[in-house]
């Protein structure tokens, strides 16, 4: 019963301080960057049907996983290591999508042609905001600018105000569902329910082929490799270390002169910004998107795969991302009907008996082997 | 004498011509032909009173009817009757089946309501008014009249009277367009405006002009009003279904502090509890059916209340004071119990029935009709409100619960047993879901999605009306409810539930606790 405690709650079961190290960091970037570089190589040369090639449909799934991962590790840096716990990711996510989305429906219309899903609306031209999705830098810029923007100007108001805690979960819940529900109209211009897909070419590159599937793989790899190196440079500065003081005891951190407002915004428009990136990585490889990403339950996976991963760590989201959704894939193949008891399962399992995820699951066998 | 023989004679030419009349009925020009002829035929044939007209018209609708040059025939199965002559016969080898086009069946479908308007059956006669409303036109304007003078039950008789005189607006005479016009003033239906706006723009003469004007002002003004109405009345029902599924939120959120995210589909447990229900009755009384409802509340009070205390007892004890934690863990309950449903259930939703006295509306105006359902449940909220106000307030628990979340440790040193009582709010406030779910089941759908869709909605309602707060909750639902349906009206349902979301999301900016804001010391925690 939150009312009757003390305002500045330390849970130090989640301070990095108390994480022994587990794994250097630069053997994570030694895995990950095995990862990407193995997999197009297992894919391409060794032959079909020997033990070790990596099937296409596996290639996408972990390109997949790779884009759930960077935005597990989005959400670990705000709510991890700031303390505020967003179950708004996916729309930034989807909004990073849909502004690639754009440019693939238009590249596959052709030029001067309206994406079909306008011709099947019967629309004689294009809506405003889709005056420039014929370019494909304005629309890269769009995967940054649009969910920057709205992270920026939410998160003003919403930190300006001083809503922490369950409050700005909540909120930000209440603005993915709207703008799920805007994205679910044909008038606003995405398609429907539908969404975009049917893409055929990024930039005259048809994206069907399997050798533009393994670069974006390798692309989507790099990008991933590229966050982790950022969000550890982040966490090991000053910045970060105020974040963390911001997640430990905010009215400290201000009676000490530091205005959190400041900082809050910056580490959120980050987080918002790398979600956006795998939005439209992800787009690229999986070929839909639609408004189901903004659905409440995508949002709160996102943060089941960093609670089991692993916390207030930068390899346990990782972790957690492709822990999560290859029992995922595993479950929907096998036994679909078991695979929500197994997620709610992980949920409850994971808050009640393991507050460090997998991570710290591991770590405390490794100290029960080596004492 | 003379007189005597006079009416006599004056009797029996009078027979001679209705029999005369009734020979004059051409069935053969009904039944063959051009649809033009055809229908002429029989609007002349519905000027006679010729008894068998009616199932002649009823067996045309029915296909029954064959032609030859010779005249018709009735098909019943295996029976051939020769229509005219009114005697079994065989059927000739030239006969044909009438076809009848779209044009004539709806004539046909007049026709036979034109002459229903005699039935002796009150329903028939209903039923008759309400085709005519459709599709009545000035030819039927005698028939009609007839009927309307000699209706003795009274609202149909008012409906004849408007239909009469909406056929009335296009008469010749002045006068009884006038007439017409002052009738339907107070007739305020959507479709008596319609039809003197179209009879104005045809109108030339002017004091049935001003009349007409008169008329449509009235008519407008009534709609309107009607209209406004109904939006409040939408807005209320809306309010009470928020509040109710906000009720038990504001307690185990409200008061306890707990996220608790499967509370959407603890309504959605109370809902299918409401099912089985049912089916019991359904299975083995189904006498007493009507009444399943007096079982289903207190049956979905309690399994939800039991749900709620086991869920208390496995994993949202073990989160007290960590509530993004705990966020977590009941969103993966609210998973779990999702797919249970779907297992035992099945995906499909499943069909829950009104009894008999919640179904059917109150009609207050023409175009406002007040559903029982909907009027049931804001009922319904009214009186779960007093109670959980009764039981928050006035009992031994209430006490304890306030108690315990005012000062757990005082509490606890008072012997209050802090578990135990943190275990009964918390199936209190699940209960009251279920109860919310037993209210949903009788106006939407019941499915294992039921909860998802008001999970977002009773949160708002909860924090917009500040926490721990039951008459900020009920402020809260209201507004909420009538302001949704207010811009429904101009934005439609999804742009009004977007600008509500997004209002509701500036105004915590505003008023980060609420409407009702705690005050001193507690306000911080």
């Amino acid at each position: 019963m939150s009312a009757v405690l003390p305002s500045v709650v330390i849970d130090k079961s989640n301070s990095s301080l108390v994480a022994s190290r587990l794994l250097r960091w630069w053997q994570v970037l030694l895995a990950l960057w095995v990862i990407t570089m193995l997999v197009p190589f297992l894919n391409l040369w060794v032959p079909d049907g020997h033990w070790l090639h990596v099937s296409d449909y596996l290639v996408s799934l972990l390109g997949k996983m790779l884009c759930y991962a960077m935005c597990a590790l989005a959400l670990d840096l705000i709510w991890g290591y700031t303390g505020i716990l967003s179950l708004g990711h996916g729309l930034f996510f989807a909004l990073g999508g849909y502004a690639m989305g754009m440019y693939l429906m238009r590249e596959a219309a052709g030029p001067g042609a309206l994406p079909a899903f306008m011709v099947f609306l019967d629309w004689k031209a294009l809506p405003w905001h889709w005056a420039l999705s014929d370019s494909l830098v304005v629309q890269l810029l769009l995967v940054l600018v649009a969910p920057g923007l709205l992270a920026w100007v939410f998160g003003y108001f919403a930190f300006r105000s001083r809503i922490k805690g369950v409050y700005f979960s909540i909120i930000t819940q209440a603005l993915t569902y709207a703008a799920m529900l805007l994205f679910f109209r044909n008038e606003t211009g995405f398609g429907g329910n539908n969404g975009f897909t049917d893409f055929k070419s990024l930039a005259g590159v048809p994206l069907a082929e399997p050798t533009t599937r393994l670069w974006l793989f390798v692309i989507s790899g790099c990008v991933l490799i590229a966050f982790y190196l950022l969000a550890r440079w982040i966490v090991g500065s000053k910045f970060g270390r105020l974040l963390q003081a911001i997640r430990d005891a905010e009215s400290r951190v201000m009676f000490t002169g530091y205005d959190p407002l400041r900082y809050k915004l910056a580490i959120w428009v980050l987080s918002a910004l790398m979600c956006g990136v795998a939005g439209a990585l992800y787009v690229l490889q999986v070929g839909i998107i639609n408004p189901s990403e903004m659905s409440t339950a995508a949002s709160i996976e996102m943060a089941v795969w960093v609670a089991v991963g692993g916390r207030a760590t930068l390899v346990g989201p990782i972790l957690g991302a492709f822990f999560v959704n290859g029992t995922k894939s595993v479950f929907t193949v096998l036994w679909p009907e078991a695979w929500l008891f197994v997620l709610g399962g992980l949920f409850i399992v994971v808050t009640l008996f393991l507050p460090n995820g997998l991570l710290g699951l591991l770590k405390s066998l490794k100290r029960r082997v080596k004492p | 004498m003379f007189q005597r023989q006079l009416r006599h004679l004056l009797l029996a030419t009078l027979c001679l011509l209705v029999l005369q009349a009734q020979a004059a009925v051409s069935w053969r020009d009904i039944a063959a032909g051009d649809t033009d002829d055809r229908v002429a035929a029989l609007r002349n044939a519905l000027l006679e009173s010729n008894p068998r007209l009616q199932p002649f018209v009823q067996a045309l609708l029915d296909d029954k009817v064959r032609v030859s040059p010779a005249g018709v025939w009735i098909v019943e199965g295996e029976a051939v009757r020769d229509f005219a002559a009114d005697q079994v016969a065989v059927l000739p080898a030239d006969a044909e089946e009438v076809s009848n086009n779209n044009r004539m069946r709806r004539e046909l479908g007049v026709a036979l309501a034109v002459l229903q308007l005699r039935s002796p059956k009150l329903a028939q006669r209903e039923q008759a008014v309400q085709v005519l409303q459709e599709q009545a036109d000035i030819k039927h304007q005698a028939m009609i009249e007839q009927a309307w003078l000699h209706e003795i039950n009274e609202p149909l008789k008012e409906q004849l009277q408007t239909l009469r005189a909406s056929l009335l607006l296009d008469a010749p005479l002045v006068a009884d367009r006038i007439l017409a016009a002052k009738w339907l003033a107070a007739q305020g239906s959507p479709k008596v405006s319609a039809l003197l706006e179209a009879r104005l723009a045809a109108e030339t003469e002017p004091a049935v002009r001003a009349q007409l004007s008169l008329a449509i002002g009235q008519v407008k003004s009534q709609l309107d009003w009607g209209e406004r109405l109904g939006l409040l009345f939408a807005g209320l029902s809306l309010g009470s279904i928020l509040l109710l599924a906000a009720l038990g939120l504001a307690i185990t959120y409200g008061l306890m502090g707990v996220i608790n995210m499967a509370h959407g589909e603890l309504m959605m447990v109370g809902a299918y509890a409401t099912y089985l229900v049912q089916q019991g009755f359904k299975a083995w009384l189904p006498g007493l059916f009507d009444y399943y409802l007096l079982l289903a509340v207190p049956m979905a009070f309690l399994v939800t209340a039991a749900v709620g205390a086991l869920l208390e007892r496995t994993v949202v004890r073990w989160l007290y004071g960590r509530p993004l934690e705990t966020l977590l863990a009941t969103f993966g309950i609210s998973l779990v119990l999702m797919q249970a449903v779907r297992s035992l259930f099945g995906a499909q939703n499943v069909a829950v029935e009104n009894p008999a006295w919640l179904s059917g509306g109150w009609a207050v105006m023409s175009n406002l009709t007040l559903p029982f359902n909907r009027l049931a449940i804001i009922v319904f909220a009214a009186l779960v409100l007093g109670a959980v106000a009764w039981a928050l307030s006035r009992t031994r628990l209430g006490l304890f619960v306030r108690g315990v979340t005012q000062n757990r440790a005082m509490a606890s040193c008072t012997g209050v047993n802090t578990a135990r009582i943190d275990t009964l709010a918390f199936a209190l406030g699940s209960g009251i879901a279920g109860l919310a779910g037993c209210a949903l089941s009788q106006i939407g759908n019941v499915g294992p999605d039921l909860g998802q869709s008001y999970i977002v909605d009773s949160f708002l309602v909860v924090v917009t009306g500040g926490v721990g707060q039951l008459a900020g909750t009920v402020w809260a639902a209201m507004g909420l409810g009538l302001i949704n349906k207010g811009l429904e009206g101009w934005a439609g349902a999804v742009l009004a539930k977007i600008i509500v979301l997004v209002a509701v999301v500036a105004f915590i900016q505003k008023r980060p606790s609420g409407l009702f804001a705690l005050k001193g010391r507690s306000a911080e925690a």
